[in-house]
């Protein structure tokens, strides 16, 4: 009985069939695919109504309208004044959101091994809570305590943003390397000088960094909260917006954008000039 | 007893009184401007409505018309976000293989010709410009355009959503190692070539990746959308929220933070499968 010779290079193999009921990848191309075709159909969205000639001459008319937009020295200051209060209520509302994420952060990680953090599943559960419910719904949940204003903007961003800060915080004080905290608790130091002296130091570099960064992420946030009544830029735009003074609403929507590029652009170079 | 007290004294006292009251300093202006008084939350005023929204948010309504309701409208929120992300991958793709510098032929030997030059910085510019207008206020001028309804905010989710995708997948893209993307193109292939065979197998997971979170992001402010008349879930809110009915509130509150979560799950999980 002959064995059969190796070919000295392999045969050319079919390539493997594009479905294969064993490929996990397949299953999942076949998934999004679906969950894209049913948004589509179930959504009833009117494209013809949108492509149709009369809400072609609509858009054209509504951009029309936005020129010229108002560059009279009055509004620019009103303008002026409105990003100056975007700008207080994003840092004022990091402000607040650090302290209390850094509250909520502590007993929401495992400082060490014997921990028992007891609290740790109830804290996490209320920092998802918090994190989960955007600005925008917070604010107009705050409306009926703090009333229209900046203050509720404020809260609002703090609410948030305390969410998603705690859970960073609480990461990082996580992983932060055990060995300066344990050498202090050997020392029978206890305690909040643990915290101070040891963990802090190490995770105070990361915590800036993304007190900054959600800062940035805020100015955003801040000036459309006004949309619903919570102050700054996007309370001058709904009230422009809604008694039909487009010339103004466009220059409102001019001082939005530019303020986001700004934001933007400030941070990148920040960040270009501090990782070189 | 003396040099116990003098050892415990703090040396750095002046500067951190120093820096203390320039910290107050500059918090006053932004006190004075958001009208920050939180006194007035406990005020009667205030406290009344509130007592009356909390108490009536308990217990949630779970009448069976209002949770087909609710879940329907949480459905469209998802879908709002799907159809969105995929209107903006239709625009992102496109202009990230336009503007992607890697791709450049005029760049192997030298600099990039002027016109292509010219031609990237555009579509980049657009897309920069794209992302900076917040999708609520796309939203906003959708609304006025095509009318209340989901259209105005997969519009607003496609164009925002595009351009940060447009503008992260080139980032991500140029970021990798163009060497075999380069002898590809220098061996005669042509870009859509270079692309799917050099760039696109270096970088598919990390693309992949930054998407899903996307989508994920795009599920969190579909919602948000609605507050301004878009649909889904938020418009649902919006309007529980104008009747004072806290117990609807309450209940979409809870479908919506389940939203989120399961979102949250399926895309990290995903993430995790793509290493």
């Amino acid at each position: 009985m002959t064995t059969k010779p190796i070919a000295a290079n392999q045969p050319y193999r079919m390539p493997p069939p594009l479905f294969d009921a064993r490929c996990r990848m397949c299953w999942f191309v076949l998934a999004l695919l679906s969950l894209v075709v049913a948004s589509f159909v179930t959504l009833e969205l009117q494209w013809a109504a949108f492509f149709s000639l009369e809400a072609i001459n609509n858009m054209g008319r509504f951009l029309g309208e936005f020129f010229p937009p108002d560059l009279s020295t009055n509004f620019l200051i009103k303008l002026l004044y409105a990003s100056g209060e975007t700008l207080a209520m994003s840092a004022l509302g990091t402000l607040l959101a650090a302290v209390a994420g850094l509250a909520l952060a502590l007993p929401a990680s495992r400082l060490h091994a014997a921990d028992a953090a007891r609290l740790r599943s109830p804290t996490r559960l209320l920092l998802n809570a918090l994190r989960s419910i955007p600005e925008l719904v917070w604010a107009a949940l705050l409306l009926i305590s703090a009333g229209l204003g900046p203050f509720a903007g404020t809260l609002a961003l703090a609410c948030h943003t305390s969410g998603v800060l705690g859970r960073l915080y609480a990461e990082a004080i996580e992983n932060a390397a055990p060995g300066p905290a344990f050498a202090l608790r050997t020392q029978g130091v206890v305690g909040a000088r643990v915290f101070l002296y040891a963990t802090l130091p190490q995770v105070l570099p990361q915590i800036v960094s993304y007190t900054l960064y959600r800062w940035e992420n805020n100015i955003r946030a801040a000036a459309v909260l006004g949309v619903v009544g919570a102050g700054g830029l996007g309370q001058l735009l709904m009230y422009h917006m809604s008694l039909f003074h487009m010339g103004k609403t466009a220059s409102v929507l001019g001082a939005m954008v530019l303020l986001v590029v700004l934001v933007d652009a400030l941070s990148y170079g920040l960040r270009r000039i501090m990782t070189r | 007893m003396t040099t116990a007290t003098l050892q415990i004294r703090d040396p750095a006292w002046p500067w951190r009184l120093t820096w203390i009251g320039a910290s107050l300093f500059l918090l006053w202006p932004l006190l004075v401007t958001t009208e920050f008084r939180p006194w007035l939350l406990f005020e009667a005023q205030s406290r009344e409505p509130t007592w009356r929204f909390l108490a009536a948010m308990l217990p949630p309504t779970t009448n069976a018309d209002f949770l087909w309701l609710v879940l329907r409208e949480a459905w469209r929120t998802v879908a709002i976000a799907t159809a969105g992300i995929a209107l903006a991958l239709l625009l992102a793709v496109p202009a990230t293989l336009v503007s992607v510098r890697v791709l450049s032929i005029s760049a192997l030997s030298g600099r990039m010709a002027p016109v292509s030059f010219a031609l990237r910085q555009l579509v980049r510019w657009t897309l920069i410009l794209l992302r900076s207008v917040p999708e609520l206020i796309w939203a906003l001028v959708f609304v006025r355009v095509v009318g209340l309804g989901p259209t105005a905010g997969v519009l607003a989710i496609a164009l925002t959503y595009g351009g940060m995708l447009g503008k992260v997948y080139g980032e991500i893209l140029e970021s990798g190692d163009a060497a075999v993307t380069q002898s590809l193109l220098r061996n005669g292939c042509s870009r859509l070539q270079a692309f799917s065979y050099g760039l696109l197998p270096q970088n598919a997971a990390e693309l992949i990746s930054y998407t899903v979170y996307r989508w994920e992001c795009a599920i969190r402010s579909s919602v948000v959308l609605g507050f301004v008349g878009a649909g889904g879930l938020g418009q649902q809110l919006d309007g529980s929220m104008k009747m004072f009915a806290g117990g609807e509130v309450s209940t979409i509150l809870l479908v919506f933070v389940a939203l989120v979560g399961i979102a949250d799950f399926v895309s990290s999980w995903l993430r995790r499968q793509l290493g």
